[in-house]
């Protein structure tokens, strides 16, 4: 050890200190609850009293009716929102890169930004709001033409496209800035040179655009991916209801039920051990693919 | 730059210009998906609300109804909520700032002794977590559930944020200034406070738009963390008037029921326009930041 280095830094540690400390308390110290998991945890006992289970409450939520369920739907809503969520930013950041038509792009950017920064508490209240049959604005814009506009949040088959769907309105621009960012970073003199040779503005994206902003992409791809069992609980707690249930119940939804609202400490410790598992190894499997085929990587 | 742009301007060729044009309509339909919606909710909440739910209200308020409005003015919870919010986001921002700053300055040293072992023991927490509920006893045992700090310490540290500090010290510090500040003496945690923060004002604000808009529109932890009234931020209440449907004005049976519902739509579009309405007034002058915070963060990835 280098004491003199050591000494030197001693200062640095002091501007680290409150952040290390933070995240010792409530970042780390959780991580070692996760004991828990394999135990029969009893809050009057304590981690360091309880009884050891090995695996049984793992083995418990992969016998149940609830492990299909909750699998099934994380993963519709995840790879939904990929299919959908992963391309559309490209497009618009290309489509918006190529406009000619300068103020009017920057009118543009600042709009399609602007949902972003509603709260997810609004933004699901909107959605019902606006979809309510008796009285929303589709039911409006439905019985403008004579119809009606049937109750879509009672329908386990309408949640994930009202899911994904409302997720692309409101962040589809937002998302869309990293890409703008990587094609603004473009050398000019690229376009330039495929000027010259007669290129035109969709030959410009095939052969500028989208080979130099696929490293970016390919990130972006990966911590998604990465996180597929890692579906926000906010949104979809909010828009669950007990008729939308068989397709909402989600693994994050599901471990606040059964461990805030069932007091299945244990249980619910397992399963989002299980979820993180999962996601870490997805996350790994999927970097060392990219590093591969692409080499684009995280680490 | 001009002679590029003109030099583009003379050969654009037709079907460039149709390419451009078909562009600049989906653009214009896309504004319009994104506009339409939230001119809506501003004149719902304006109009009769028995012209909104029969589709009589569309682009323009109808019958002006201020009713919904003085319902809401009224309700001293959504003001308390209200105030609470204001709080939480002023207290909890500062916090942040004061903890994710020096962590970002102190990691863009590269002179730090262990700093390989640091950057792990702040990354791992990115990927892995302990979950609901052993950071739900954690908080527990240290006595923070349903306490005002609760909102706003714990959680406080940004580990995205502190890479984006890390980043712009790194890249927008000269190493030449530290080196000369040492020559004439002056420590790390001197040199911190009147040189680095000073220069460093425009990655400051993007670290508090951040958190503070964060912070606003944030309410999970409220949820788990807090059962006091007096506690609850802006955005649980809400929760009771748009998603629970939760009338706060009581119950009604008969002809009373029909007008009390649609009250209470009046009063949701109100809340709505209300809690937004900071944020919404604030972006067009406070978007530049934002973006910058996304690029300086992109830099790194």
């Amino acid at each position: 050890m280098d004491k003199k280095a050591f000494k030197k830094s001693i200062p640095l540690y002091v501007l680290l200190l409150p952040s290390a400390i933070l995240l010792f308390c409530f970042a780390y110290l959780p991580l070692g609850g996760i004991i828990m998991a394999f135990q029969d945890f009893n809050p009057r006992l304590g981690i360091f009293g309880s009884q050891f289970v090995g695996f049984k409450h793992f083995l418990q939520y992969f016998h149940s009716y609830q492990f299909g369920v909750t699998i099934k739907n994380t993963l519709i809503i995840s790879l939904y929102g990929i299919a959908v969520g992963f391309p559309l930013p490209i497009l618009l950041a290309i489509m918006c890169n190529q406009m000619r038509a300068p103020r009017f792009k920057k009118v543009f950017q600042v709009i399609t930004y602007l949902p972003h920064f509603i709260s997810t508490m609004v933004m699901c209240g909107l959605i019902l709001i606006f979809l309510s049959p008796s009285s929303g604005l589709f039911a409006n814009i439905w019985g403008f033409f004579g119809k009606e506009f049937p109750n879509v949040m009672a329908s386990p088959s309408a949640f994930s496209h009202i899911y994904v769907w409302t997720d692309i309105w409101q962040h589809l621009g937002w998302d869309s800035i990293i890409y703008l960012a990587a094609l603004t970073a473009i050398d000019p003199t690229f376009y330039e040179a495929a000027a010259m040779d007669g290129a035109s503005t969709m030959q410009k994206i095939r052969y500028i655009d989208l080979p130099l902003i696929m490293p970016t992409a390919m990130v972006l791809l990966i911590l998604r991916v990465g996180n597929i069992l890692g579906v926000g609980f906010e949104k979809v707690f909010l828009l669950q209801n007990t008729q939308n249930a068989m397709a909402s119940e989600i693994i994050s939804t599901y471990v606040y039920k059964i461990g805030l609202q069932g007091n299945q400490y244990s249980l619910s410790t397992a399963i989002g051990l299980f979820n993180t598992v999962v996601n870490v190894i997805v996350l790994l499997l999927v970097n060392h693919i990219s590093k591969k085929t692409t080499e684009a990587s995280l680490f | 730059m001009n002679t590029i742009a003109k030099s583009k301007k003379i050969h654009v060729s037709s079907q460039d210009r149709v390419t451009n044009m078909i562009f600049i309509l989906i653009a214009i339909l896309m504004i319009a998906m994104v506009i339409y919606p939230l001119w809506f909710v501003i004149i719902a909440s304006f109009s009769n609300p028995a012209d909104v739910a029969t589709g009589q209200v569309w682009f323009w308020p109808k019958e002006i109804d201020l009713r919904g409005y003085q319902e809401l003015f009224k309700q001293d919870s959504i003001w308390h909520s209200y105030f609470m919010t204001i709080v939480y986001t002023a207290v909890g921002t500062l916090i942040a700032l004061a903890v994710n700053i020096p962590a970002g300055y102190a990691m863009s040293r590269k002179d730090m002794y262990g700093r390989k072992y640091i950057n792990v023991y702040y990354l791992i927490p990115m990927f892995v977590s302990g979950g609901l509920i052993p950071t739900y006893l954690v908080v527990k045992n240290f006595g923070l559930l349903d306490t005002f700090w609760v909102m706003v310490l714990p959680f406080s540290v940004s580990i995205y944020n502190i890479i984006v500090a890390r980043t712009f010290f790194s890249s927008s510090l000269p190493d030449s200034l530290w080196e000369a500040a040492q020559l004439d003496g002056c420590g790390t945690i001197r040199f911190f406070l009147t040189f680095a923060l000073p220069l460093s004002k425009a990655v400051i604000a993007v670290i508090a738009l951040w958190t503070a808009v964060g912070l606003w529109n944030s309410w999970f932890n409220a949820l788990i963390y807090l059962s006091s009234e007096e506690l609850q931020p802006l955005q649980l209440l809400l929760r009771r008037i748009l998603i629970s449907n939760q009338s706060l004005l009581g119950a009604a049976t008969g002809e009373m029921a029909n007008e009390l519902r649609q009250m209470s739509d009046m009063m949701k579009y109100g809340s709505i326009v209300i809690s937004t309405l900071p944020i919404m007034c604030l972006y067009p002058f406070l978007q530049k930041y934002f973006n910058q915070g996304v690029m300086i963060g992109a830099v790194k990835e």
